[in-house]
């Protein structure tokens, strides 16, 4: 692998060929606030808030630091005013779609935003991220939930609106989920399910973990007490463990 | 038809059909462009086929179906060859008079010619009519020659010879080396330099490399593409098959979106012709290069004329864009390096070909070569497609090809690059068109949409309309497009609703301004256009629709009022009888009043008014007067002269 060398906020960094900015300024210590980056899928860059500015060549433009790939010699700012503003309008936005989120409010506190000048739109836990669509078919294979709809318009759903059988409510969604959204979802899906009558098979089993059983929760819990055992044992959600696993055994 | 296998045989073919065709023989050509067609201009080709059987003619006359002549205002056109009589506004009834008079006698229908509105003048020939004479139509001349479903009518005029010749003379690197002194750049908007598009791909590392055709052409008011993929479909084929070679390439994509049916149509009938012929599929012309082309047909999401989001939507997802800080020239499509061009692109290929990159780099301005079709629609006399040269000014394409503006009205603005460019102000109207100029005025290219404005037109309107549009077309994967083009909508919304507020445009343009700096894609980054561009030249408006509430367009329906002034009033009974919520009272020798409260404000009583009374007047900021009192609104009448 080739070695590169960036500056980041004034110091000189080495980097490896194929890795972001992001990657980069995370390992140096340096931070830079995400919403949609989770390491366990690729980096999609639709939050835009990693925002930084890119100088050379007498010209400065905005990047996203989980997307952009780092070349040799460029110049990063991760913090300069051009970068606080930006990341400060993104903020307010997100605020006016999702006003009770609290991860929002509190960004939104860190950028100085302090009275919202923007109309409420909207009053969603989602922030339409798509860490659960992408965690659904990178890393489960299924494509469970995708989104639905576009512009402001569009949701997380199963297709149709209806719940299917693809879905083994694995949880690796609510796990990936910056904001709890998905887990109201997921619990309001059981509580249909259990409604229903449908008794639901432990995900385990189905995935092959655990012997034959049904999960008694009906998935009421959204961390049983397998999951947090091994959670705990395998220092990752047990889901995306179990995953790769496979993966790698194949 | 065997295939061609040199290029000798494909001149030798050229030179026997050209034998074959009476060049003195009468041709009638009737456009069936896409206004033509709307137009029912197929009744009149049938209505001409009837007349001609009719006639027993059919040994002496040809009929053809052509692609768009692009002078769509004075559709349908009909051309006979010839002496390119130009007959406008044919109807199926004029048919029978065309054939017994031009055709059997060689006389010419005085009642079917253009003639100029100002001047009344009349023009015989196509090329005498003011639309056409101030254009220079490389690109798009030959759509009016061709039968887009007849490959020999292409071969006739030289095509597949700028195929021929790359092939066989130039090495691909230099072809690449003949574009890039060309000068052409992308015609889809972004303005890359072509050939240095093409070497990138070229040097990328990968056996498999991919072509594309963007024709998902989504702009509102734009339709050159389609009409170029309909008209003349080879032209496009050529330019593929030629950059194809170029790159190394040899599957190649059309991108055509499944509302334009008839390109999808006549673009798979060349596709199928061109490898019968052996310009497509293996050993073109003997040369030993493969060349596959698949249609797809785009679902009709305007993003998807985004470059990768169209490659997305190409590998069967849906349609949304992704970084492209790795160039789609090394990793596109499938992740292999891909090279995409507009129709309009690739059309210009052969031309470059065939007459070489110096004559090529003579037409146009230093940064931008050659010439550039546009869609002219809006306010303006003539609309339709029209080519320049890049560098024309924006007053000689509305003025002196456009006729100007109708009913003697005061130009505005004008409306460059579909819904994400830009308005110019009357006062910038003199700029010459090229991309780098267009830029600087906060437009842009785009694939060449140009809506003119006259004085009825409320910028506040105009911008909201845009944005209302791609609110609707943001796929909604990043955060600044989605809820920052929705906030501005919101805001501009409110403005036109008379519910502004001091600090709005302000807002406005720092929403504008992340939106355009921190988007993922070109619709989010160019979003704000139609609102930083109406802010930087028409602020005194914004201003008014805030602070006085008051519309000085007069269009912006909360802020409006309409208003019968009672001494000009006749109680004609006209906008009485017309007005759909039955808001104006009133009688026979009574003045008309309308009751404000049940106005809904459509404007009817308005238009329905006759101009020479011209009672009905429009207001905005300021109060309306006190209607007359019911015992006043009698009108007196005249005692009729007694005639002598």
């Amino acid at each position: 692998m080739k070695g590169i060398t960036l500056k980041i906020d004034g110091r000189e960094l080495k980097a490896h060929e194929g890795m972001t900015i992001l990657e980069v300024a995370q390992e140096a210590g340096i931070k830079i606030p995400t919403l949609c980056y989770h390491k366990a899928v690729s980096p999609s860059g639709s939050c835009r808030l990693c925002t930084v500015e890119l100088v050379g060549n007498g010209k400065s433009r905005l990047v996203t630091a989980c997307t952009y790939p780092v070349e040799q010699g460029i110049v990063v700012k991760t913090n300069s005013a051009k970068v606080k503003k930006t990341r400060k309008m993104l903020l307010e936005l997100l605020l006016a779609r999702c006003p009770n989120v609290t991860i929002i409010q509190q960004l939104a506190r860190d950028y100085g935003v302090e009275k919202p000048r923007l109309k409420k739109i909207k009053d969603e836990d989602c922030i339409l991220c798509g860490l659960c669509t992408q965690v659904c078919q990178e890393r489960m294979g299924v494509s469970a939930i995708n989104f639905v709809g576009r512009g402001v318009n569009r949701t997380v759903d199963f297709p149709f609106e209806r719940i299917w059988d693809v879905c083994v409510a694995c949880g690796a969604c609510t796990y990936v989920c910056p904001t709890g959204h998905i887990q109201n979802e997921a619990r309001k899906v059981a509580q249909l399910k259990r409604q229903l009558g449908i008794q639901r098979k432990c995900r385990y089993m189905l995935m092959g973990a655990v012997s034959n059983k049904l999960c008694p929760n009906n998935y009421e819990c959204w961390r049983c007490e397998y999951e947090q055992r091994t959670e705990y044992r395998l220092g990752e959600h047990p889901v995306l463990a179990l995953k790769l696993a496979q993966r790698q055994g194949r | 038809m065997a295939r061609l296998q040199s290029s000798a045989e494909l001149k030798d073919f050229r030179e026997a059909i050209l034998k074959k065709r009476d060049i003195e023989r009468p041709c009638i050509t009737v456009c069936s462009g896409t206004g033509c067609r709307a137009y029912a201009s197929e009744m009149v080709s049938t209505a001409f086929e009837e007349e001609i059987k009719k006639q027993a003619l059919e040994n002496t006359v040809d009929i053809k179906t052509t692609g768009c002549h692009g002078f769509c205002e004075k559709g349908p056109l009909v051309v006979i060859l010839p002496g390119e009589i130009c007959y406008v506004q044919v109807k199926p009834t004029d048919v029978a008079q065309i054939i017994s008079q031009t055709i059997m006698e060689g006389k010419i229908v005085d009642d079917l010619l253009y003639a100029d509105p100002v001047t009344g003048e009349k023009a015989v020939h196509e090329s005498e009519i003011p639309f056409y004479k101030h254009q220079t139509r490389l690109v798009f001349g030959n759509n009016s020659k061709i039968d887009p479903t007849n490959i020999d009518d292409y071969i006739i005029l030289g095509g597949y010879s700028a195929l021929s010749k790359a092939l066989f003379q130039i090495a691909p690197k230099e072809i690449i080396e003949e574009v890039k002194n060309s000068g052409l750049r992308g015609r889809g908007g972004g303005g890359f330099p072509t050939g240095r598009k093409w070497e990138e791909c070229r040097h990328a590392p990968g056996d498999i490399k991919y072509v594309i055709v963007n024709a998902d052409e989504g702009d509102p008011g734009a339709y050159m593409d389609r009409s170029l993929l309909e008209g003349n479909p080879h032209s496009v084929l050529e330019g593929l098959i030629i950059g194809a070679y170029a790159i190394g390439s040899h599957v190649g994509y059309i991108y055509v979106r499944e509302e334009y049916p008839l390109a999808v149509e006549n673009v798979s009938i060349a596709i199928n012709q061109a490898e019968e012929y052996g310009f497509l599929g293996k050993d073109i012309l003997g040369s030993g290069f493969d060349f596959t082309i698949k249609v797809h047909r785009g679902a009709g999401a305007f993003v998807s004329g985004e470059s990768s989001a169209l490659m997305t939507a190409l590998e069967g997802r849906v349609g949304e864009p992704r970084p492209k800080y790795i160039h789609t020239v090394i990793s596109g499509i499938w992740d292999k390096p891909s090279t995409l061009n507009n129709v309009e692109t690739w059309a210009n290929v052969p031309l470059i070909i065939n007459n070489g990159a110096e004559w090529y780099a003579s037409i146009g301005t230093e940064r931008s070569k050659g010439t550039k079709i546009f869609s002219l629609v809006g306010k303006v006399n003539n609309t339709g497609l029209v080519e320049v040269p890049m560098g024309t000014s924006l007053r000689d394409i509305i003025y002196n090809i456009g006729g100007g503006i109708p009913e003697g009205k005061k130009f505005k603005a004008v409306q460059t690059g579909g819904p994400s460019g830009g308005c110019i102000p009357e006062s910038l109207i003199d700029s010459p068109v090229d991309f780098d100029e267009l830029s600087a005025l906060g437009s842009m290219m785009g694939s060449g949409g140009m809506i003119v404005m006259d004085e009825d037109t409320c910028m506040v309107d105009t911008a909201r309309y845009f944005l209302d549009f791609l609110a609707d077309e943001s796929c909604g994967k990043c955060t600044p497009c989605r809820e920052g083009i929705d906030q501005m909508l919101t805001i501009l919304t409110h403005i036109t609703e008379g519910e502004g507020q001091d600090g709005d445009i302000e807002l406005l343009e720092e929403i504008a301004e992340v939106t355009r700096d921190a988007s993922l894609c070109a619709l989010g980054q160019t979003a704000a256009n139609p609102v930083l561009s109406t802010i930087r030249y028409f602020r005194d408006e914004y201003e008014a629709h805030i602070a006085e509430k008051r519309c000085p367009a007069r269009v912006c329906k909360a802020l409006i009022s309409y208003y019968i002034q009672p001494n000009r009033c006749k109680a004609c009974l006209i906008c009485l009888k017309n007005c759909p919520s039955g808001a104006i009272a009133g009688g026979k020798k009574q003045i008309h009043v309308i009751d404000q409260g049940k106005c809904i404000k459509c404007g009817i009583c308005f238009d329905v008014c006759p101009k020479r009374f011209s009672a009905v007047e429009k207001i905005s900021g300021r109060p309306v007067p006190l209607p007359p009192p019911i015992e006043a609104r009698a009108i007196r009448e005249r005692k009729p002269r007694r005639k002598r």
